[in-house]
């Protein structure tokens, strides 16, 4: 009831953004396809299959770290986190459409994303069998891949529904059953997330530069989506509270959440950091290839993403978050989870462009189109799972805490 | 030198935080106060100010990076330049985990030490313990007696009124 509100007034906005998003995507196709052909071979079609197919696998990253961030709090028997649990358990509202997409995409545009999805590579008799990805053949093959990214979506989306389900039913009937139970849905889903997570940046994100491997890179994934999803929770807590949403919320659990935010955006560095140090010590060419990319190679495209990437995602937040007063003031806030959200995008495209479009990525209109039209999807599905119940869990057993929460 | 106190015993955390705050707010100044574990709120009923040793750390922590930087650098890229795994004198990316080790210990060490300096704690340090139930399971607060200006008798029926279950005297050598 008190969402509604929140929700007509971002609406407008969003049905907005969509709409624009929507336009500029149709004048991306024809204007992409000229800029396209004039730079390189890089369709529009697949610059813009790749552009919806990173996109999604960030957004669909910050909806599914929202359950898991849910369901931590659950296990960890946390007090302080009631009051704003709605905001992160309402992010996974994504996740129907983010599948839908993922699913599509990958229908029509595997060839133009992964490299591995080509036939030729597996037969010995072609001139462009590749032994290496042929070797890879058991677990990357389509098939398999379908099956697997079926298999993540309909348990995240399972877990999501049964303990958003919980949830609401705790506001109806209270008691504290209801609470037990969730705590025992969210220890099994952190089993299940612990498993797909890394399965699933495997499969969508690292299989793109197919040569390559890197046993970080599950972490990475995740720290890169729980960063997001963090700043996002954070961001919408602020905008609510802005609003006169969330009245109850004070300056110390903003503290809380910009303790978050300030620690998994080290902890992402630190990921990023022990996967680039020991790639590059070891300087072994199958492995160092994916820095080199990134950085002189490509004709040097994506060196000042790579640095940018580095200052947004760590100096900035590192630096600006660092004071107590930092944390509790909601303009700091604010400028660092816009910039994390960014540039976090940013780290996604950065994984993703290098081995699909190589020099033909950019900045034009497709992927600001594309990246507009998914926010605006994204916030309208988030949003108007919002309003479907109170802002605040009103049976929760620790609620009395989270509203005395004191740091 | 000896020091005179007057000591409200408190059994109560919730009677012994709204005592201070009227204790204060009659104008009386409070030593100490004594408690077996730490009391929600009572850093800011006490007017305690936020400790600065933050800014003391972030400091040290700078001073770790810079000196970190400097002695790698200085030691393998101009004192002794060495080739280690074929890359540059210089090369930054291997210096960060000691760079980021030194900040750690600089920082931490500094801040222990600091607090060390700033709170007067000493191997040889004379602690008085003002009453040994505060380890147990008392609260106890401590105004210092001036002589001649406190008025020792106001002073114990306020501390009486505010809840103290016992008012008593302890002179301390300081």
């Amino acid at each position: 009831m008190i969402a509604i509100g929140v929700v007509l007034l971002i609406v407008g906005i969003i049905a907005m953004a969509a709409g624009g998003g929507g336009e500029h995507h149709a004048a991306a196709g024809e204007h992409g396809e000229a800029a396209a052909t004039a730079h390189e071979a890089v369709s529009w079609s697949k610059r813009l299959f790749v552009n919806l197919w990173f996109n999604n696998v960030y957004f669909t990253g910050i909806a599914i770290t929202g359950l898991f961030f849910v369901a931590v709090q659950y296990v960890a028997y946390a007090g302080w986190s009631v009051l704003i649990k709605r905001v992160p358990e309402a992010l996974g509202y994504y996740l129907p459409f983010g599948g839908a997409v993922m699913l599509i995409v990958f229908l029509f545009g595997s060839h133009d994303i992964f490299h591995w999805t080509h036939e030729y590579l597996y037969d010995v008799n072609d001139p462009r069998y590749d032994p290496i990805i042929a070797g890879k053949a058991p677990f990357l093959n389509t098939v398999f891949f379908l099956i697997r990214m079926v298999a993540y979506f309909v348990l995240w989306i399972l877990f999501f529904n049964w303990l958003r389900r919980n949830s609401i039913n705790e506001d109806l009937h209270g008691g504290t059953s209801y609470y037990h139970k969730s705590i025992r849905i969210s220890a099994m889903f952190l089993v299940v997330f612990g498993v797909t997570s890394s399965l699933s940046a495997w499969d969508w994100v690292l299989s793109v530069d197919t040569h390559w491997f890197s046993t970080m890179f599950g972490w990475y994934v995740f720290a890169s989506w729980f960063i997001s999803g963090l700043a996002a929770t954070t961001l919408t807590v602020i905008i609510l509270k802005q609003n006169g949403y969330l009245k109850m919320v004070n300056s110390n659990h903003l503290h809380d959440l910009g303790k978050f935010v300030f620690a998994f955006s080290i902890f992402w560095t630190y990921i990023w950091f022990s996967q680039f140090m020991l790639i590059w010590y070891a300087n072994i060419p199958e492995e160092s290839i994916y820095f080199l990319e990134r950085l002189g190679g490509n004709e040097g495209k994506f060196m000042p993403i790579f640095f940018i990437n580095l200052i947004i995602n760590f100096v900035f937040p590192f630096l600006v978050l660092m004071t107590r007063d930092a944390k509790r003031q909601m303009i700091m806030l604010k400028i660092v989870t816009i910039a994390i959200l960014f540039g976090h995008w940013l780290d996604f495209y950065l994984m993703i462009m290098p081995g699909t479009l190589r020099t033909g990525a950019g900045f034009g209109f497709i992927e600001i189109g594309t990246a507009l039209t998914f926010l605006g999807v994204f916030l309208l599905t988030f949003t108007k799972g919002l309003t479907k119940a109170s802002l605040v869990p009103v049976n929760h057993p620790f609620l009395e805490e989270s509203v005395h929460h004191h740091v | 030198m000896t020091k005179k106190f007057v000591l409200g015993i408190y059994d109560d955390e919730d009677v012994l935080l709204q005592a201070i705050e009227n204790v204060r707010a009659a104008g009386t100044n409070i030593y100490d106060v004594f408690s077996p574990y730490p009391v929600h709120g009572i850093d800011d009923v006490l007017g305690i100010k936020r400790s600065r040793l933050p800014i003391v750390a972030f400091f040290c922590g700078l001073f770790g990076t810079s000196f970190a930087l400097w002695m790698q650098i200085w030691m393998l890229g101009f004192d002794w330049p060495m080739i280690i795994g074929g890359k540059p004198h210089i090369a930054l990316p291997a210096f960060i985990p000691v760079t980021f080790e030194l900040t750690v210990l600089c920082a931490a060490f500094g801040m222990v030490i600091t607090f060390f300096i700033v709170s007067r704690l000493r191997p040889s340090i004379k602690v008085n313990v003002f009453d040994k139930r505060s380890t147990d399971d008392k609260f106890v607060m401590a105004i210092e007696v001036k002589e001649g200006v406190t008025d020792l008798s106001a002073l114990t029926g306020l501390l009486r009124s505010n809840g103290a279950i016992e008012v008593n005297q302890k002179e301390v050598i300081k």
